[in-house]
Order: structure tokens, then sequence, then C-alpha cells
């Protein structure tokens, strides 16, 4: 069995195809000035097959996928007719004796470099697109004419990564799973793979290629990530008998995609979805989520070496904002510490970051970068429905501090008759036990609160969740958490708020009912579990839930706890 | 040469969209086009030489057209900075 990063849950089992992305360079790098006119014309023959490609595919896309996945492929033609890129490989045969793929490399490299160290996040990404092209036009010269062809029947892909454009020409009727060697969840591809709901595994290293030939079966899992090559009898069956009772549910979720979350006797809950970059929105409003119960904004400052400015990040926020139109959007100002890779922020490394310098404490001792972030998102606010939600608050004074500043980017706003949502809802991260034992002083001063449970967890058992010595300590189903978050609801509704769950309880179906009779309001999870949740909250009462719920908050041990659970879930 | 300074007011800034738009339009002339921002200069027929500049929305260019159709295609840049990049 491999194991990768699972990014699009489903289960795919079919044969797979490898993507070739052999880069043939090594083959001839060096060649005789009397082959450069030869080369040349090579080169000028490759790019024109490129350009039909391409011309295609755009047409193609833009009937099928719109105008705005199209555009891409506008630009990747207007490559093909830069001076500075494809001018520059012709030149670079002449000039040093490259072959036409190497000199296709050549330049491809320096603008992949380029692009990589720019700070605008959309720039660096170009640095994929030109990747794309010049892997384009080095198939074409090694004679690989139809760049990508795919059998007629199903398969599962797999490749090193894959590009926006092969992602686009993916058969959509044949093509069961993606497997690849590099990328994560936040990839183009993943995101793509998600939107078009084809189950994926990504960053499963090189073991993917050296473990398969081509058309070997494969088994993907791509809720768990796990792959299964050639899989014997008895593993075949038990995912074949589970793909099949999953496309079952799909029938009966895509039946209740537009039902709302509400109990048989009548109690609406809200099901949310938790969302990584903007590039998710289209296919998160598509999917039926009822909004952002989660939006984490550190993609914005993440492998960077300067900090994003107002407008930029006005624009990533406005363009969720427009996204899910009246649908509420949460949004939680930057929360990040001493574990995280932050070359912007200059962090120093910590000996006990999850106790140290990070989240609301970095933006309270650093207003001037807090209040850009702030006043992005008020001014974004004017496009959406957008909610304020602060991290890792512990202490009254924090929230305090937060709202003041809050307030004065409010009033300049207002002084520079710049338009924001005026009743902008602001919310707090229930997340350390020392907000949650205080939730009803927290209560009075803010309009939500949503309960952080990954976090929340790992504070009250004093459990590192990244500790595998210790792993089996880590439960939200411990019953001291389970006091906390029962304590916050309840607080949260003697003062006539609101509670959410974002974390990973929230999508646990197992949870569900406990949750729901804890009083929970609304649940925020990844968007592929949601309709599982939906279907458990559909087929409970109220009752029943708020009998489950004070059960199980007299149990006294985890084990107990997740015995009752599981049994009455079954 | 004819040398005029344009503001760019595109949402987001001169990315990939408008480069393209751009280059789709200068790649007729017969003129030699240059666009600087600060020190950083890129050929105006080049879309990843504009992209590298790294314009952003705000940012003013200075643009020179050099050859034997500076007039017109000066106007015509002009015009798309300040009418269709605008809208």
């Amino acid at each position: 069995m491999l194991k990768g990063i699972p990014v699009s849950a489903g289960i795919a089992i079919a044969p797979i195809v490898r993507l070739s992305q052999d880069q043939p360079i090594a083959h001839e790098t060096a060649i005789s000035s009397a082959d450069v006119s030869s080369h040349q014309s090579r080169l000028a023959q490759s790019i024109e097959l490129a350009r039909q490609q391409l011309e295609q595919l755009r047409v193609q896309t833009e009937e099928q996928l719109g105008a705005e996945k199209a555009a891409i492929l506008s630009a990747h033609l207007a490559f093909l007719d830069d001076p500075a890129f494809t001018g520059e490989m012709n030149s670079a045969i002449e000039s040093q004796l490259l072959s036409a793929s190497a000199a296709v490399s050549q330049v491809a490299d320096q603008f992949i470099s380029l692009f990589e160290s720019m700070d605008d996040a959309y720039m660096r990404e170009r640095a994929d697109d030109i990747r794309d092209v010049s892997r384009r036009l080095i198939r074409n010269l090694s004679g690989e004419e139809s760049s990508v062809s795919f059998p007629e029947e199903p398969f599962i892909l797999i490749a090193v990564d894959v590009t926006p454009s092969e992602t686009l020409q993916l058969p959509l009727s044949h093509v069961r799973g993606i497997a690849t060697v590099k990328g994560g969840s936040t990839s183009h591809a993943a995101i793509l793979a998600r939107s078009l709901g084809i189950p994926a595994v990504m960053g499963v290293g090189e073991a993917l290629f050296s473990q398969m030939e081509s058309e070997t079966l494969l088994i993907l899992d791509g809720a768990t990530g796990q792959l299964y090559p050639a899989p014997d009898e008895e593993t075949r069956k038990r995912y074949e008998a589970k793909a099949e009772e999953e496309a079952i549910e799909r029938v009966a979720y895509e039946a209740m995609k537009d039902l709302p979350a509400k109990t048989l006797d009548g109690h609406r809950v809200h099901l949310m979805a938790n969302m990584a970059v903007p590039e998710e929105a289209d296919a998160l409003v598509a999917s039926g989520v009822e909004g952002i119960g989660l939006f984490r904004s550190e993609f914005l400052f993440m492998d960077r070496s300067t900090l994003p400015d107002e407008e930029e990040q006005f624009q990533a926020y406005k363009r969720v904002a427009l996204a899910f139109g009246d649908k509420p959007v949460i949004i939680r100002t930057l929360d990040v510490g001493g574990d995280k890779h932050l070359p912007a922020l200059a962090l120093e490394k910590e000996e006990n970051p999850f106790l140290g310098f990070r989240a609301i404490r970095i933006s309270l001792a650093r207003p001037e970068l807090f209040q850009v972030q702030l006043r992005a998102l008020l001014r974004a606010s004017a496009f959406g429905r957008l909610l304020i939600m602060f991290p890792m608050i512990s202490h009254l004074e924090q929230l305090r501090a937060a709202k003041s500043i809050l307030e004065q980017a409010k009033s300049q706003l207002r002084e520079e008759g710049v338009a924001f949502d005026e009743n902008i809802a602001v919310g707090m991260m229930m997340e350390i036990p020392a907000a949650c034992l205080q939730a009803d002083a927290f209560a009075k001063e803010v309009q939500f609160f949503s309960i952080g449970t990954n976090d929340l967890v790992q504070y009250t058992l004093a459990v590192d969740r990244m500790n595998g010595n210790i792993a089996d300590l880590y439960s939200y189903y411990h019953p001291a958490v389970l006091r906390l978050i029962s304590q916050v609801i309840e607080a949260s509704h003697r003062a006539g708020i609101w509670t959410g769950l974002c974390g990973e309880m929230a999508g646990d179906p197992v949870a569900t009912e406990l949750l729901l009779g804890l009083g929970l309001d609304e649940f925020s999870g990844a968007a592929s579990v949601m309709p599982k949740v939906k279907q458990r909250i559909r087929t409970t009462t109220i009752e029943q839930a708020k009998r489950t719920a004070s059960h199980v908050l007299t149990l006294s041990t985890t084990e107990d706890v997740i015995a009752f659970l599981n049994n009455k879930a079954e | 040469m004819i040398q005029f300074q344009v503001t760019v007011t595109v949402e987001g800034g001169l990315h990939a969209r408008p480069a393209a738009l751009f280059v789709s339009r200068t790649s007729q002339s017969q003129s030699k086009i240059t666009l600087n921002k600060g020190e950083k200069i890129a050929d105006g027929r080049s879309i990843l030489g504009i992209m590298t500049l790294g314009i952003s929305q705000g940012d003013h260019l200075t643009i020179q057209v050099d050859g034997s159709d500076e007039e017109r295609v000066a106007a015509e840049i002009q015009q798309l900075f300040q009418q269709e990049f605008a809208s």
C-alpha cells in the first residue's frame, strides 16, 4: 500500500495511465553548428503544433467550462509569440549550440525562477503556466504529438504533477481518479479535482512511479490517501463494495442538496464548509453549502518575503464575498506562529510555538499589520456577507483591543468615504480552555462563537497532536472537552448569540447527534463530508439528540463516550 | 520617438489577461515599444517581460514608442489604458 495526501474524497478502481512528462533534455544537449538550422526548424514546428493544440483546447474549454477558465489558455498562446520566450529559445540554439529541447528548458527555467521569486501570489503561480507551455513544447519536439492521449475507458491518471491545461484536457467521462508524486491540497490540480469531483491523492512521492507499470489496476481512496496497486482479490472486493455504497450515498446526497439541515421535528441548523484558498469558492457554492464557516486568511501570507498590501488582500476577500453573494463567509484573521514558515513576518523559531507568539497575539503586537488586514476585510464586506473572527483569544482584554482596532479601521474608512458593511458581525474562536470557562463574559462582547476543536483538544488535554507517541490520548470525545463545548454553547444561547464548530469534529457523522443535542447552531467541515452530516441531522429529532447529549455528559471516560456513540450510529 | 505616462487602473494590475491583450495590440506594429516601471524595463511585445515587471493597480508606467507608425501605436496604447483597462 502507498499513502499520499488525501485531496479529493471518493474511491476509484481502474487501470492506471501514466502521464508522460519525461523531459528528454539529457539525450542531446549540445549540438554542432551544422545542426543549428534543423533544430531551429524543429522548434518552429513544435511551436506551431502547440499553437494548434492550444487554440483547439481554448475553444473546447470555453464551450464546456466557460470563458473564465479558457482565458489562461489565451495567455499560453501569447507566450508562444513572445520574443523573450520562444524568440530567445530560437537564438539560444544558434548562440549556445543547444538542442531545441535544451533551449526550451533553459529559457523556461529562467522564467520559472523569475516568477517563483516574485512576491505576488498570483504571479508566483504563473510559474506553473510557463512549465505547462514548455512541457508542451518539449513533448511536441520528442514526437509525442498527441501530448496527452487517454483511453476510451475508465482510468486513473498518475503523474509527477498535473498542470492546469492537462487537468482541463482530462476526459471527464473516463477519468476516475488522479494520483501525483508531488503537490498538496492547495495546488491548482487539487482544487480542480475537488471542483470536478474526481477522487485524488497527491504528494505520494517517487514510489508512485516505481511501484506501478502501465495498466496496473489501482485502488485509490481519496478520503484517506491510500493507494493499493495490483490489489489482491479480498481488498478489491472490499473496495468495490465501498465504492458501490458511496455511489448510492451520492445519489441520496444529491437529492438532499437543496434541502435544509433540519431534524424530523423541525429543528434547523446550518451546514457550512471550511475553505483554504479563494479558488475553491465556485466549487463550494455549487456543492450546496450554506456558506463558509472558516476561511483561513493565512494563504495570503505564506511563502513570500513581503507582506500582502491592503489592495491585494482586499481583492482576495472581495472575490470570495462576490462568489458567495448573500451566503455568509466567516474570515478568520491571521492565525500563524513560530511553527509555520512565514518569511514575511520574520518570526523567531520558538521552543514551544503552540504556547507562544501566534495568531491574535501577533496581530495585537503589530497593529499596523492587523489594521491593513481589517481595512481590507471591511472594504470587501461591501460586496457580500462577510463575518470577522479573531483566533486564539484567551483574555477579554485581547478581544477588546482587537475590536478597538477594528473600530479605528471603520472610522478611517468612514472618513475616507469608502463603503463597508456597518453591521459586520464579529466573533471569536473558542479554542483555549480559559476562554471556554469564561464564555459568559465573552458572549456579551461578540456576535458569535466558533469552537475550534483541533486546538481545543490539544490545549485541554495537554496533548500535542503531532506527537505519534501520545496520539491515543488525543480525542475530542474526552469528557472534559465535551463539557467545555457544552458550556460554550449554553453561555452563547443565554446571551442570545450563536455557536458554530469548525474542526474535524464538525464533519464526523458519529458526533453529529451529540453536537446537535448540545445545541450547536452551525457545523463547518470539509465540504465532502457535510452531506453525511446533513443526512444524520435529517433522520433524527432534536428530542432524541438532546437525550443522547445528556447521557453522554454523564459518561466519565473517552472510551465510554466512543462506545456509546458508535453503538448508536450503527 | 514618443514618450508618455500612464496610470494602471485595471483591477489587480497588469496580470496575464490584460498583458495578453496589450501584446495582441502591439505585435502588429512596426515600432519598438518599451515599458518602464521605475528602473525596470520590458519589451512591449513580450507578455512575459511585461508580467515580470509586476505591475500593480495604481502604478505609473512610462511608455516609449519609436518607429514609423509611432503616432498611431502610441494613441492606441493610450486608449487601451484609458478606456478598455479602466472599464
